[in-house]
C-alpha cells in the first residue's frame, strides 16, 4: 500500500499521458493485491480484471483519439493554492480517523448491523457457500439491479455522445463538401451548435 | 498495422478461447468461490477487446455486430427485471426468488443463477460497445 | 508437499510482517486510514490542481480507488478469512462493505467510460482537452 501511495504521486507529477495511464493501471493491479491481502477475494478479482485490463484499454483509446502530452500549465501560485487546500482537508481527515476503529478490530460497529445475520443464516436461506454472491444477488437484489442499469445507462450515454457525434460530423463534412464557398465559416458554428 | 505481429497474433489466438471458457467458469462457479457475473462479465468483454486490438475493430463486428451488442444490453436488463417480474407472478414479492422453485432453497439458486446471467449479459455487452465506440472513431480520423 | 510448503513461507511472512505493521503495538492501528487519506488527497490535489482533463479523469479514479480501500479496511476482521463459508472456520470478514465495492468498481470503470466520451467529444468540437484553452475559446467565441 506504500507502494500504491508513491505511484499515486508519481501519476501527479509526470506529464506524458501514456506514461500516466499505463501507471494508472499498474495502480489498480496493486491495488488488487492489496485487496487479496485483506481478505476481500471478489473485489480483488473485479479490480484486477477491471481497473489493470479495461480501463487501461480505454485511456489508450482516449489517447489515441486526443493529444499524448499534457501542456505545461498553471502557474505555481496555482499550484501552491491547491496544494494548501488539500492539505487542510487532509489534516481534517487524519484528525477525524483518531476516533475510527482500530484495523482488524472484531468488535468495531461494522461487524454488529447486519453482517452476522449474513454469516450466519445466508447458507440456510440462501444455500451458498459464497456469502458476498448471495448478499449481491439475493439480499440487496435491488441495489444490483439499481448497478445494471447505470452500466446501461452509461453504455447508452457513450454511444450517444460518440456514436452520433460522428455521424454528425461526417453529415458536416459532406455539407461542406457541397457548399465549398462556406465551408470554414459554417463548419465551427455547426460544431457550436452540436456542442451547445 | 498488425499484420507483421506473428507472435501476438498466434499467441493472441490460443488465448482468446480459454479466456472465453474461463470467463464462463466465473460466471457459474460464483456461488461457490470468487466470482459472478460482474467479473465474468468483464473477461468475457475482454476477450473480444484483445481480439478487437489485435484484428481490427471491422473483423469483430464480422463476427458480433453491433446491433447485436445492443440488443444483448437491453437483454440482459430484461433478463435481471423480469426474473423479478417472474417471482410477482408466482406470489410472491418482487425480486423474490423463494417462489421459483417448490423448495425455496431451489428457487434461490435459480433465482441467482438468472440474475447473474443477466448482469454478465449487460456487462459484458456495455463493455464492448463502449470500446467499438471509441475504436470506431479512431478508424475516422 | 514440504517443499512447496517452503517455497510459500517468505511469502507468508511477508504477509505477516504485514499484518504485524498494521495493526502491531508500535503503530496505533490507524496506518491504512492514513495511507487512504494521502491516496484520497493525491487524487483530490490531481483533479483541482490540474487542467488537462485525462489527468482529471486519472485522478478521480485514485480517489475512488482510495475510497474502495478504505471500505474494504473497515471491512476487515483480524483472524479472519474471506467470507466463502466453510467447515471448521469461525471469523469471516464482512462480506456487505465487499458487495457494495464489487459493484462500485464495475460502475466506476462505466462511468469513467462516459468521461472519456466526454473529453473525446470535447476535443473533437473545441480541438483542445485543456480546460483553460477551453475557457479561452469559449470567451473568444462571445466576443
Amino acid at each position: 500500500m506504500l507502494i500504491m501511495g508513491v505511484m499515486a504521486i508519481a501519476i501527479a507529477r509526470i506529464r506524458d499521458l501514456f506514461a500516466v495511464s499505463m501507471l494508472s493501471g499498474i495502480f489498480s493491479l496493486t491495488a488488487a493485491a492489496a485487496y487479496v491481502v485483506l481478505d476481500a477475494v471478489d473485489v480483488a478479482f473485479t479490480e484486477a480484471a477491471v481497473g489493470a485490463g479495461i480501463s487501461t484499454v480505454l485511456m489508450l483509446g482516449t489517447l489515441a483519439l486526443t493529444t499524448r502530452q499534457e501542456k505545461v500549465t498553471g502557474g505555481k501560485s496555482k499550484g501552491t493554492a491547491a496544494f494548501f487546500v488539500v492539505a487542510v482537508t487532509g489534516a481534517v481527515l487524519i484528525y477525524g480517523t483518531f476516533d475510527m476503529p482500530r484495523y482488524g478490530d472484531p468488535i468495531a460497529p461494522i461487524h454488529h448491523h447486519v453482517a452476522p445475520r449474513y454469516l450466519e443464516k445466508s447458507f440456510g436461506e440462501v444455500g451458498m457457500p459464497n456469502v458476498v454472491t448471495s448478499v449481491l444477488a439475493s439480499y440487496r437484489s435491488f441495489d444490483t439491479l439499481g448497478e445494471v442499469f447505470v452500466i446501461f445507462t452509461a453504455a447508452t450515454g457513450v454511444l450517444a455522445i460518440l456514436g452520433r457525434a460522428g455521424r454528425r460530423r461526417r453529415e458536416d463534412e459532406i455539407a461542406d463538401e457541397t457548399v465549398t464557398a462556406r465551408s470554414d465559416d459554417a463548419s465551427p458554428d455547426k460544431d457550436k451548435e452540436t456542442a451547445s | 498495422m498488425m499484420h507483421r505481429k506473428v507472435v501476438l497474433r498466434v499467441v493472441s489466438k490460443f488465448l482468446i478461447p480459454p479466456i472465453l471458457v474461463f470467463a464462463l467458469y466465473v460466471q457459474f462457479h460464483g456461488d461457490f468461490g470468487p466470482g459472478g457475473g460482474f467479473q465474468a462479465g468483464v473477461i468475457f468483454g475482454a476477450a473480444f477487446i484483445l481480439y478487437a486490438i489485435l484484428f481490427g475493430v471491422e473483423t469483430v463486428k464480422k463476427v458480433l455486430p453491433p446491433w447485436v451488442t445492443r440488443l444483448l444490453l437491453v437483454v440482459g436488463v430484461l433478463t435481471y427485471g423480469l426474473c423479478g417480474v417472474a417471482g410477482l407472478l408466482l406470489g410472491g414479492n418482487y425480486l423474490d426468488y423463494n417462489v421459483l422453485a417448490h423448495d425455496p432453497l431451489h428457487g434461490q439458486h435459480y433465482g441467482i443463477l438468472i440474475v447473474e446471467a443477466g448482469v454478465g449479459i449487460t456487462v459484458a455487452a456495455a463493455m464492448i460497445t463502449i470500446f467499438n465506440v471509441f475504436a470506431g472513431q479512431t478508424g475516422e480520423d | 508437499m514440504q517443499g512447496i510448503v517452503d517455497a510459500f513461507a517468505p511469502l507468508y511472512a511477508m504477509w505477516q510482517s504485514f499484518e504485524a505493521f498494521m495493526a502491531g503495538p508500535g503503530s496505533p492501528g490507524l496506518l491504512g486510514y492514513w495511507i487512504v487519506v494521502v491516496l484520497m488527497m493525491t487524487g483530490f490535489y490531481i483533479v483541482i490542481a490540474h487542467d488537462n482533463l485525462v489527468k482529471k479523469i486519472v485522478g478521480l479514479n485514485v480517489f475512488q480507488v482510495s475510497v474502495f480501500l478504505f471500505y474494504i479496511l473497515m471491512a476487515k476482521v483480524s483472524g479472519g478469512t474471506a467470507p466463502i463459508l466453510a467447515d471448521g472456520i469461525e471469523k469471516y470478514a464482512n462480506p456487505l462493505p465487499h458487495v457494495l465495492i464489487l459493484t462500485a468498481i464495475v460502475v466506476g470503470v462505466a462511468t469513467t467510460a462516459l468521461g472519456l466520451a466526454l473529453v473525446v467529444r470535447i476535443r473533437n468540437a473545441y480541438d483542445t482537452i485543456e480546460d483553460d484553452e477551453i475557457q479561452a475559446v469559449e470567451e473568444e467565441e462571445d466576443t
